[in-house]
């Protein structure tokens, strides 16, 4: 299990984030969403050991992370980054294969070569194995780099915003890739989602953040509430239940008073 | 699956193969340049020279010509191998041994050491302070990056304010100097493998081997680098650690390969890019590939600047980079997909 407690980040003496406390289990899949600027990727960030927080603990499986070493921590925990690396110039499998970076002593074993080969072929990215990086789409690089995340073989998953430069297609492959993970194999992904729907749709547990707090977290249909989006999004919206998931339908911005 | 595995592997026989031509060539360089010179003997001559001890030619291979090649191997495998882990530190295609002003740190040290050293020691004195002031500026910009939590354009920015600086100090005692000194001057800034013996290199070939396989090691670490500082670190790399070890072993291994033989420009920045069109970017292959296209040019331009206007000897900073460049533009023109 996934167990951040009271955590606190300060950027320059502001708070970031202040007093999350979320869990996580085994084969779950949660959503962390909220507006711009309200500390998604923040929070992602101090769990995959880029940041470390200034307040809280952080657990997995009953160990503080801030007493792992950043090997161990790196076959825990799975990162996949918002940003694509500007430029890249290696092909899709050794960018793969840097996924067995923390298994690694002096350079890759014939067994990670055989699990990058398996990751691969388990994404449907043979075809591209071999060429480059920097000439693949939009789409195929944000597949590489959770192809990365999971030839690390790391119980948990991060990903921040995995959907935001991808069309419509590649989005509902990228989500039913890492549902498909969270079903089958009974790893737990933690997502930063900007569409509600998708992560009402996808997500087993959602969490709603605002300014650096959690306002609420629990099923997407608890969440995905017209109070909630009202106050956190300032958007008045119409919320129907569809095929068992909440719908979202933004309406209008709420006028401030006065 | 299997497939892909082959196929991938078949990429790693290749860089090995290319490797082993590489050094090939290098020992093909290096007959030539054994049997070249002032008194031409011919390539079987000098070979059977190399272990007949009586005779002429026998203390001129071992005593002239051999000492000049091993410290140019030398000298271009660390530089090659500096500039590889240079640019890979600090994700800058333009960054070498030089761009964090160690040479010029370095001809500081030496021109200090010309101006107000004693004539007896001068050798050994010239070379240790060239070492300690090359080392000066790496260890200057490691203060100012820890500040900065070691972010590269902060390393290259203070790198070329240190640049500035002792380029200034430099010219400032060379202005002070006599005609003698500055002539001294002058031609440790030109680069020599001319006053090196078996010691230097002895001393040489420790300071620069020994960081080697600590950085082969990284080598994987480098790589992800390149995949970003947040990336990496979620890879468990320790970046910062990286970032500054990598700036001392290569600050080490540049001071050590100029120190005894001045400023030899333009290898650190052409051997990686060279290696690296031709290796690809994974810094296993890229390291010795580097150090190996690094010697094979440092060797190459100082068998040329002895013996293309002989007994004339053009100084090898200035051989170093006739060549390289134009070669340096071929390869640039001709490459086929990026590389940085």
């Amino acid at each position: 299990m996934l167990h951040v407690e009271k955590l606190c980040f300060d950027y320059k003496k502001t708070a970031i984030i202040k007093d999350i406390d979320i869990e996580l289990h085994p084969g779950q899949m949660l959503s962390v969403v909220g507006p711009n600027g309200t500390g998604k990727t923040t929070l992602l960030k101090c769990i995959a050991g880029i940041f470390s927080p200034g307040k809280g603990e952080i657990y997995i499986d009953g160990m503080d992370i801030s007493k792992m070493s950043r090997k161990t921590h790196a076959t825990c925990v799975g990162y996949v980054p918002q940003d694509l690396p500007g430029k890249f110039p290696i092909t899709v499998f050794d960018a793969v294969l840097m996924g067995r970076r923390p298994y690694m002593t002096w350079k890759p074993s014939e067994n990670d070569l055989e699990k990058v080969a398996a990751v691969l072929e388990s994404l449907n990215l043979e075809e591209i194995a071999l060429r480059d990086f920097d000439r693949l789409s939009g789409g195929q690089k944000q597949k590489v780099l959770l192809a990365r995340a999971v030839a690390q073989e790391t119980a948990y998953l991060l990903l921040d915003e995995p959907t935001s430069n991808l069309d419509l297609k590649h989005q509902l492959e990228v989500l039913e890739l890492i549902s498909g993970m969270v079903k089958k194999n009974g790893v737990a992904a933690m997502l930063a989602m900007h569409d509600l729907n998708l992560a009402s749709r996808f997500s087993d547990k959602i969490a709603m953040m605002n300014n650096g707090t959690l306002v609420c977290s629990g099923k997407p249909h608890q969440v995905m509430t017209t109070e909630n989006i009202r106050s956190v999004y300032g958007v008045e919206a119409v919320v129907h239940q569809a095929n068992g998931h909440p719908h979202i339908l933004p309406t209008r911005p709420v006028r401030s008073a006065g | 699956m299997q497939d892909i595995c082959e196929r991938y592997k078949g990429f790693g026989t290749r860089k090995v193969f290319i490797l082993f031509f590489l050094a090939v060539v290098l020992l093909g360089v290096s007959l030539l340049a054994i049997s070249l010179g002032a008194s031409s003997v011919g390539v079987f001559d000098s070979f059977r020279a190399l272990f007949n001890p009586s005779g002429i030619a026998h203390d001129i291979i071992w005593q002239l010509r051999l000492p000049r090649i091993a410290m140019a191997i030398l000298v271009g495998c660390g530089l090659g191998i500096a500039g590889s882990v240079f640019q890979a530190i600090l994700k800058n295609p333009l960054a070498s041994p030089y761009t964090l002003g160690m040479a010029s740190s370095a001809g500081f040290g030496a021109v200090l050491a010309i101006i107000f050293g004693g004539s007896y020691y001068g050798h050994y004195l010239v070379a240790g302070n060239a070492f300690f002031f090359a080392l000066l500026a790496s260890l200057l910009i490691l203060g100012i990056a820890r500040y900065k939590s070691a972010a590269p354009e902060t390393m290259i920015l203070a790198g070329i304010a240190i640049m500035f600086l002792f380029s200034a100090l430099s010219s400032f005692l060379q202005y002070m100097g006599t005609a003698d000194e500055v002539h001294a001057i002058v031609f440790w800034f030109f680069g020599s493998l001319s006053k090196v013996g078996w010691r230097e290199i002895a001393i040489a070939a420790v300071m620069i081997l020994a960081p080697v396989p600590v950085l082969l090691k990284w080598s994987w670490d480098f790589n992800l680098l390149a995949a970003g500082d947040e990336s990496a670190k979620a890879l468990g790399v320790n970046v910062t650690k990286i970032r500054m070890g990598g700036v001392i072993f290569a600050s080490l291994i540049t001071a050590a390969a100029i120190c005894f033989t001045g400023v030899i420009g333009f290898i650190g920045l052409v051997a990686p890019h060279i290696a690296r069109m031709i290796l690809g970017g994974d810094h296993w292959f890229l390291l010795p590939g580097s150090a190996l296209v690094g010697s094979i040019l440092v060797l190459m331009a100082d068998t040329l600047g002895r013996t293309c206007w002989a007994p004339q000897i053009i100084p090898l900073g200035i051989v170093t980079s006739f060549i390289g460049v134009p070669f340096f533009f071929y390869l640039l023109m001709k490459k086929k997909r990026e590389y940085w």
